[in-house]
């Protein structure tokens, strides 16, 4: 307290100290930043370690995985000498013989032809059957490698080795663009019954784009009901909006198989009204119509809740200025009220759209075949450890979105989102 | 204060040095039969502690201590491809099958296994299969009775549930199209058997109702929603026996796995782990442990007893997947197949739920 009297003394620019106040008023400016930087310092951190190291690490992981090249220094180093040269010559075999060697050695075959598999399928056994026979390879060993296996002459084999033998690789990606490296080392698309992943990409965000617009248009009579209603009658609504929110998702989603399942409640109620037939029972559940009813319903609070917020504070006001006027309904919700609910809408839009587009555990149980999302591929690669491929794949879910929030931000402007 | 603490970590290592064989096993209802099964009998036998340690599985903290160097296990109960990858990997000590006590009928142990029930480090306790069930109250006349009648919607009209994953359903498909247990793996091997396979799918496509979850079976076939599905046996045997539900369950074409016992290296008690290994898979260890849960031995012998049911009334023979009148087309899974098939057959499993 005593420096602030001081500095008020406007006796010179000259304090008692003989400082410049300048120079003063920047050191106490700076103090105050670094007590403010002090201040935010723990959230910095914690976004910085469950936020940003993570989703980093994630993005590496996508290029990077060593599992071969750290398990085969010999071929590193032949096919680093021999740049372009596809087959192998006796030197490229006594490489592979050594690095087989090494791997019996360290217990590292399985890890190498994980690595290989993931490129030619079929390739792991190869590895782990030739390791445990390394010790009896002798030269020529061509001969003795091929005599172990004849398909390790496959050219294929030798174009994913040589791609795995630097631990940073594109292979992952390829992978998830359904394209593989052919014999000659050349990209092509996969097997036409292999292709998974391009088209689910596609479906995912088509799916998500779905559920979005039935969100929206069911959430927006909700929202204008809840703002418009007294009081008392809108916290009653309000809480049939959140509870479902607060219910577990688990609870909620077996909740939905029970009423919409062929021998559940709907059907039967339908079958006994004599509106469908015994045979005519509808399949509500286990395909996409099940993920499409059961996640709009769960993600239906994250669009009402915003535009809801939006709608309360619209003056009454102006439509009924717009009507005295002499517009007509229609040209006053559409030119008057409906854009400024547009902040809501679009933080609904955008929060339901994000959240669909990363679910899983709803298609995974209503989805049946058609219902599943590109986060169900994830899944299944998280539970088979290979993880490049998922974070390859996470990587990919990651850039679209971020993609559509720059074009959201280019057509609507982020600075019109409004949360609540 | 300090006192108090160090007194408790005493009698803690005291209570942890009394066990001599530390077995970690997956807890459950499982780890119970383990229990009463191997572990109280062994005790009783020949005096040595035991000490039973639940995890859900025992293969990963197995690896973690094998390489942190301190290993507190004598013995884990892990399934045999796991068992597979570590003992590839040089952490479980090996087992010389010589040593294993030979069948009460006298046969050496290696004749009286199954095949995978002895391996260089690991001895089979049990096996479970994949395999067909149904609801006997919804069939009238005829019943099914083989794989081939799960794809005959013509004969027997209505859904099917089947595990949202090509293992063991690629197989089942290929089986039900006529193919010997013993052949199926090299035909999945070429690109025309798996054409094949999928092929047999697509015939019972849209009658599909797709499970993830063990536990989803047995509710779809108790709802009706399904007339068949494929199922997990114990999962059935527990909904008949716990609940009493009609359940059947068509054992041609079953497709079983086994679980093993194994030491990891080592083990502090390498000696009594021995002991307690032989004594656990001798004829009558294997049968015991069937009283408590309806997975199979892998010894003939131990099929060749009669196993009762501990409800002391239930004979289990016919809910044993390793009772030979249920293995008369029984397949085992290959390891070897999945660990280099897996990502390919699931890509093109996924891209043809899509397709249509």
């Amino acid at each position: 307290m005593a420096s602030i009297t001081q500095t008020a003394v406007p006796a010179s620019s000259l304090a008692s100290e003989g400082m410049p106040l300048k120079i003063r008023l920047a050191r106490a400016q700076a103090r105050n930043r670094r007590r403010a930087f002090l201040l935010v310092l723990p959230l910095l951190l914690f976004v910085t370690l469950t936020f940003v190291l993570p989703i980093g690490q994630m993005l590496q992981r996508s290029l990077y995985h060593d599992g071969f090249s750290a398990a085969a220094p010999s071929l590193g180093q032949w096919f680093s000498e021999n740049p372009e040269d596809i087959r192998p010559d006796e030197a490229g075999f006594a490489a592979l013989a050594a690095d087989l060697r090494y791997m019996k050695e360290q217990n590292l075959a399985g890890a190498a032809g994980t690595r290989i598999n993931y490129n030619v399928p079929g390739s792991r056994s190869l590895f782990t059957s030739a390791a445990r026979k390394a010790d009896d390879l002798e030269a020529p060993y061509r001969d003795a490698i091929l005599g172990l296996d004849q398909k390790w002459d496959d050219p294929r084999i030798w174009v994913a080795m040589r791609e795995a033998s630097s631990p940073w690789t594109s292979d992952f990606y390829l992978t998830a663009l359904d394209i593989q490296r052919g014999a000659d080392g050349t990209l092509e698309r996969v097997d036409e019954h292999s292709r998974v992943y391009l088209a689910l990409y596609g479906k995912t965000f088509l799916l998500s784009g779905v559920i979005t617009v039935i969100c929206l248009v069911l959430a927006f009579p909700i929202a204008h009901l809840l703002a418009t209603l007294p009081m008392g009658k809108a916290n009653l609504l309000m809480i049939l909006v959140l509870l479902p929110f607060w219910t577990s998702l688990l609870v909620r989603t077996t909740s939905w198989i029970v009423l919409l399942q062929g021998q559940g409640v709907l059907n039967s109620l339908l079958v006994s009204a004599g509106i469908i037939g015994e045979d005519g029972r509808l399949a509500l559940i286990n395909n996409q119509t099940g993920t499409i009813i059961v996640m709009v319903h769960i993600l239906l609070p994250f669009m009402v809740l915003p535009i809801y917020s939006v709608m309360r504070v619209i003056p009454p006001a102006y439509a009924r200025a717009a009507r005295s006027l002499g517009a007509t309904s229609w040209t006053t919700f559409r030119r008057i009220y409906a854009p400024q609910t547009l902040p809501g809408i679009g933080a609904g839009v955008l929060l339901v759209f994000i959240l669909a587009v990363g679910y899983y555990i709803t298609p995974a149980l209503v989805g049946g075949a058609d219902g599943q999302l590109f986060s169900n591929q994830i899944q299944f690669h998280m539970t088979r450890s290979n993880w490049s491929q998922a974070a390859a794949l996470a990587a990919m879910l990651l850039a679209g979105v971020l993609v559509l929030y720059w074009l959201y931000d280019r057509l609507i402007g982020i600075d019109k989102l409004k949360l609540g | 204060m300090r006192k108090l603490l160090l007194s408790t970590v005493l009698s803690c290592m005291a209570f942890m040095s009394q066990a001599d064989v530390t077995v970690m096993s997956w807890g459950g209802a499982y780890g119970t039969a383990q229990n009463e099964a191997h572990l109280k009998p062994f005790t009783e036998k020949t005096g040595i502690r035991t000490r039973m340690v639940d995890t859900d599985n025992a293969a990963s903290p197995i690896r973690a201590m094998v390489e942190a160097g301190n290993v507190t296990v004598d013995v884990a109960s892990i399934e045999l491809a796991d068992a597979t990858r570590l003992c590839d990997e040089g952490m479980l000590e090996p087992i010389d099958p010589a040593k294993l006590p030979a069948g009460s009928d006298g046969t050496a142990a290696e004749e009286d296994f199954f095949h995978g029930g002895i391996t260089d480090c690991a001895v089979g306790t049990d096996l479970w299969a994949n395999i067909i069930a149904f609801d006997s109250t919804k069939f009238s006349g005829e019943a099914p009775s083989k794989a081939a009648d799960f794809f005959d919607t013509e004969k027997f009209p209505g859904k099917r549930g089947l595990k949202k994953n090509p293992k063991a359903v690629l197989e089942l498909a290929l089986m039900a199209d006529g193919i010997p247990a013993d052949e199926v793996y090299a035909i999945l091997e070429t690109p025309e058997g798996r054409d094949r396979a999928f092929a047999k799918l697509d015939t019972i496509k849209k009658d599909i109702v797709w499970w993830e979850a063990g536990a989803q079976p047995p509710q779809l076939l108790a709802d009706g929603e399904v007339l068949m599905t494929t199922a997990y046996n114990g999962r059935i045997f527990n909904a008949y026996i716990e609940e009493g539900k009609p359940f059947e369950i068509i054992w041609d074409g079953q497709i079983y796995e086994l679980n093993t016992y194994a030491i990891p290296k080592g083990a502090p008690n390498l000696e009594e782990a021995m002991e307690f290994v032989r004594f656990a898979t001798s004829t009558e260890g294997l049968a015991e442990q069937s009283r408590y849960i309806s997975y199979g031995p892998p010894r003939k012998s131990s099929n060749a007893m009669e196993i009762i049911y501990k409800d002391e009334k239930t004979v289990m023979a016919p809910n044993l997947p390793s009772s030979p009148e249920n293995r008369e087309n029984a397949l085992e899974t290959s390891i070897e197949f999945w660990v280099d098939r897996d990502t390919e057959l699931n890509e093109r499993f996924n891209n043809w739920l899509i397709a249509n």
